[in-house]
C-alpha cells in the first residue's frame, strides 16, 4: 500500500504538486491519471525519495521509502526517463542492481526472461529500441519480487504485443495481492487495467476512487438508448414523463433525464414492448476530459494562429 | 524476442530479504566499473603512459647522456625519472574519476543506483573505496615495472639505483598514492559538479591552470602560496627529493589529502541533500 500525506513539492515559484493525499491499496492495479505537467512523475518521484518534498509525507507499506532497508523487495518502479547507462549491458545493468541488496545472478536471468530480452542481454543499453529500453526498466522493476510496484508510463514505446503483455503482467500482480501503481495517458489501455484512479491536475487531487465510480459518475446524465416495438408511442409516454427524446438512426430512441429502470417501468405501465434498454457510459477518456479540461495546464486551443505559423 | 512469460511473480530466483550493506554496494561498484568500455580503456592508457613514459624519458637521457654537463648530469634523478609516467597516468585517472559519477548523472542511471540505495552516501563511499583501490594497484604495479624497467636502462651510463636504494620504494609507491588521491578528489568534483564537461574542467582548472595564474603574481606571493596548490603539494610523495615544511614529502602529500578530504565532504552532503 502506498499513503500519499499532503504532499507538496515546489521548484523554485512553481508548485509541482500541492497538499496531495490519496492512498494506493494492495490488490489492485491504480492508475494515476492526469495531463501532462499534473506533477505525475515529480509525486512520483518523491515517493520514491529521489526529490525532497517541501511539506507533506509518503509511505510505501508504512515506511518512508528512504527507511527501507531492502528496498528493491519492497518496490520496483520504472521511471519515464531513462535511467540506464547506455554503455552497459542489460545483464550488468540489472547484476549491479542485484548485488546492493544480495539479490543472485540466478533472478537477474529470470526477470531477462520475464520480459523477453534473454538474448540481447549481452549488447550494449546504448543500441536498444525504445520499446527495449522500456523491457529492460521493467525487468529492473520487477529484480527483487517486490510487494509494491510503481511504474511511470510502462506502456511507452511497446508495440500491442507488448501492450497487452504488460497489462496481463500487471492485473497478476494485483491480484497476487501485492500494489500496483502506474501513470498512462493511454486511456483506453488504463480502463482497460486499473481497478482504482487517482487523478491530478496542476498538482492537486481531483479525484481518487474507483474505476467503475468515476466513469459512473461522469456518466451521470448520460443518455439511455431505447429500442421498441412501436418507438413513437414509447417516446410520447416518455415525454410525458418529462424526459427529453431524440430519434436516432435504425428508430432507436436517446433518452434524456430518466434512468433505465423508470423507462423499463413506464414502458411495462403501458404494455409497450422494448427489444433494446441501455444505459449509456461515457469511456473513461470522455470522462476525463470532462474532470480535467478546466485544469489543464497547457491548452491547445488558447494557441493563436499567428503563434502557430511563428513556432 | 523470445516469447514473453505471462507469468512474473514467480519469484524462484530471490532469496530471502538481504539489506543494503557497504560490502555489497561495493560489489555493485566493482561490477558497474568493468562493465564499462570507457573504464577498461581509460585504465589501460593509465598503465601504459605510467610504465612507458618512465622507459622513453629513460632511454632518451641516456642517448643523449653524452651531451649533458657536468651540472646537468648532477641534477639528473634516476627515482623521479623512473616514475614520471604519472605526469601523463594522472589525466587518465583524473578524467575516469569524474566519469564514475557524473557518467551516471549524464545518463540518469544514478536515479536507479539511488532507489537500490536510498540512504545515497554508500554509493559515494563505494565509488570512491572500488575506485580508489584500483587506481591504487593498478598505479602501484605500473610504477614499479617502469622503475625496474627505467633503471635497466640506466645501467648503460651507471647512473641506475636499486629499489632498495634511500627513497626509491617510497616514491614509486608514492607515485600511486599520489594518482589514488587524484582519483577521489576527482569522484568528488563529479558528484559536485554532476556535469562530466564542468567537472573534468575544474580539475584541469584546480591542478594545472591555477598554477600557472598563481606564478603571475610577485615572487613573494607566489612562493607562499605555490607549495599549497594541489599540484605542488600531492606530487612530493612521488619524489625522492625532500624538501620541508609543506614541501616535505609527507607534510607537502598531508595539504592534498586535505583537499581531498574537504571536496569529499562537500560532495557527501550535496548528493544526501539535493533532488536526483
Amino acid at each position: 500500500m502506498i499513503e500519499v500525506n499532503g504532499l507538496t513539492k515546489h521548484y523554485g515559484a512553481k508548485v509541482a504538486v500541492q497538499d496531495l493525499t490519496f492512498t494506493a491499496p494492495a490488490g489492485v492495479v491504480t492508475g494515476f491519471l492526469g495531463p501532462n505537467g499534473a506533477g505525475k512523475s515529480t509525486t512520483m518521484r518523491l515517493i520514491l525519495g529521489l526529490d525532497r518534498p517541501s511539506a507533506g509525507s509518503s509511505t510505501i507499506n508504512g515506511k518512508a521509502y528512504a527507511d527501507l532497508t531492502s528496498p528493491l523487495r519492497e518496490v520496483g518502479a520504472m521511471l519515464e526517463a531513462r535511467a540506464i547507462h547506455t554503455g552497459r549491458s542489460g545483464y550488468n545493468h540489472l547484476l549491479a542492481l542485484a548485488q546492493t541488496q544480495g539479490i543472485g545472478r540466478k533472478r537477474v536471468d529470470e526477470v531477462l526472461d520475464i520480459v523477453g530480452l534473454k538474448d540481447v542481454a549481452r549488447k550494449r543499453v546504448g543500441g536498444f529500441s525504445m520499446g527495449m529500453g522500456q523491457r529492460l526498466g521493467i525487468a529492473a522493476a520487477l529484480l527483487g519480487d517486490p510487494r509494491v510496484v510503481i511504474l511511470d508510463e510502462p506502456a511507452n514505446g511497446l508495440d500491442p504485443e507488448g501492450i497487452r503483455w504488460i497489462r496481463n503482467l500487471l492485473k497478476g500482480l494485483a491480484d497476487d495481492g501485492r500494489t500496483v501503481f502506474l501513470s498512462s495517458h493511454l486511456m483506453s489501455e488504463m480502463q482497460q487495467t486499473a481497478d482504482h484512479l487517482v487523478v491530478i491536475g496542476k498538482g492537486k487531487l481531483i479525484a481518487d476512487t474507483t474505476m467503475a465510480a468515476f466513469v459512473a459518475q461522469a456518466s451521470g446524465d448520460a443518455p439511455v438508448r431505447v429500442r421498441a416495438a412501436d418507438p413513437r408511442a414509447l417516446a410520447e409516454k416518455l415525454r410525458a414523463a418529462e424526459a427529453t427524446v431524440e430519434t436516432s438512426d435504425g428508430g432507436a430512441l436517446q433518452v434524456h433525464g430518466l434512468k433505465s429502470e423508470r423507462i423499463g417501468e413506464i414502458a411495462a405501465a403501458a404494455g409497450l414492448v422494448l427489444h433494446e434498454l441501455t444505459p449509456l457510459q461515457v469511456s473513461l477518456e470522455e470522462a476525463f476530459m470532462d474532470v480535467t479540461h478546466t485544469s489543464v495546464e497547457y491548452q491547445t486551443d488558447k494557441v493563436s494562429p499567428e503563434k502557430v505559423t511563428a513556432g | 524476442m523470445s516469447a514473453l512469460a505471462e507469468n512474473a511473480a514467480a519469484p524462484r530466483g530471490v532469496e530471502p530479504a538481504a539489506d543494503v550493506t557497504l560490502a555489497r554496494v561495493i560489489r555493485s561498484e566493482w561490477t558497474k566499473l568493468w562493465s564499462l568500455r570507457s573504464t577498461r580503456w581509460s585504465l589501460f592508457v593509465a598503465v601504459l603512459a605510467q610504465i612507458g613514459l618512465g622507459l622513453l624519458f629513460a632511454a632518451i637521457t641516456m642517448a643523449h647522456w653524452n651531451q649533458l654537463n657536468f651540472g646537468q648530469r648532477l641534477l639528473f634523478h634516476s627515482i623521479d625519472r623512473s616514475v614520471a609516467g604519472y605526469h601523463l597516468a594522472q589525466l587518465a585517472i583524473g578524467v575516469l574519476g569524474v566519469l564514475v559519477i557524473s557518467g551516471e548523472y549524464g545518463t540518469g542511471q544514478i536515479r536507479s543506483s539511488l532507489l537500490a540505495v536510498p540512504k545515497r552516501l554508500p554509493v559515494l563511499w563505494a565509488k570512491l573505496l572500488v575506485f580508489g583501490s584500483v587506481t591504487f594497484v593498478l598505479i602501484l604495479i605500473s610504477a614499479l615495472i617502469g622503475f625496474v624497467g627505467a633503471q635497466a636502462i640506466f645501467t648503460q651510463h651507471h647512473v641506475n639505483v636499486a629499489i632498495g636504494a634511500p627513497d626509491a620504494l617510497r616514491t614509486v609507491i608514492g607515485a600511486a598514492l599520489y594518482l589514488t588521491v587524484t582519483a577521489v578528489i576527482c569522484t568528488a568534483l563529479g558528484t559536485i559538479i554532476r556535469s562530466t564537461a564542468g567537472a573534468i574542467s575544474a580539475y584541469v582548472g584546480l591542478l594545472f591552470v591555477l598554477p600557472g595564474v598563481v606564478a603571475l603574481l610577485p615572487t613573494s606571493i607566489d612562493n607562499s602560496i605555490s607549495p599549497y596548490l594541489p599540484i605542488n603539494a600531492g606530487t612530493t610523495v612521488a619524489s625522492a627529493i625532500n624538501g620541508s615544511g609543506v614541501s616535505s614529502t609527507w607534510g607537502g602529500f598531508a595539504v592534498f589529502c586535505g583537499y581531498a578530504v574537504v571536496l569529499v565532504l562537500v560532495a557527501a552532503v550535496l548528493l544526501k541533500r539535493r533532488d536526483a
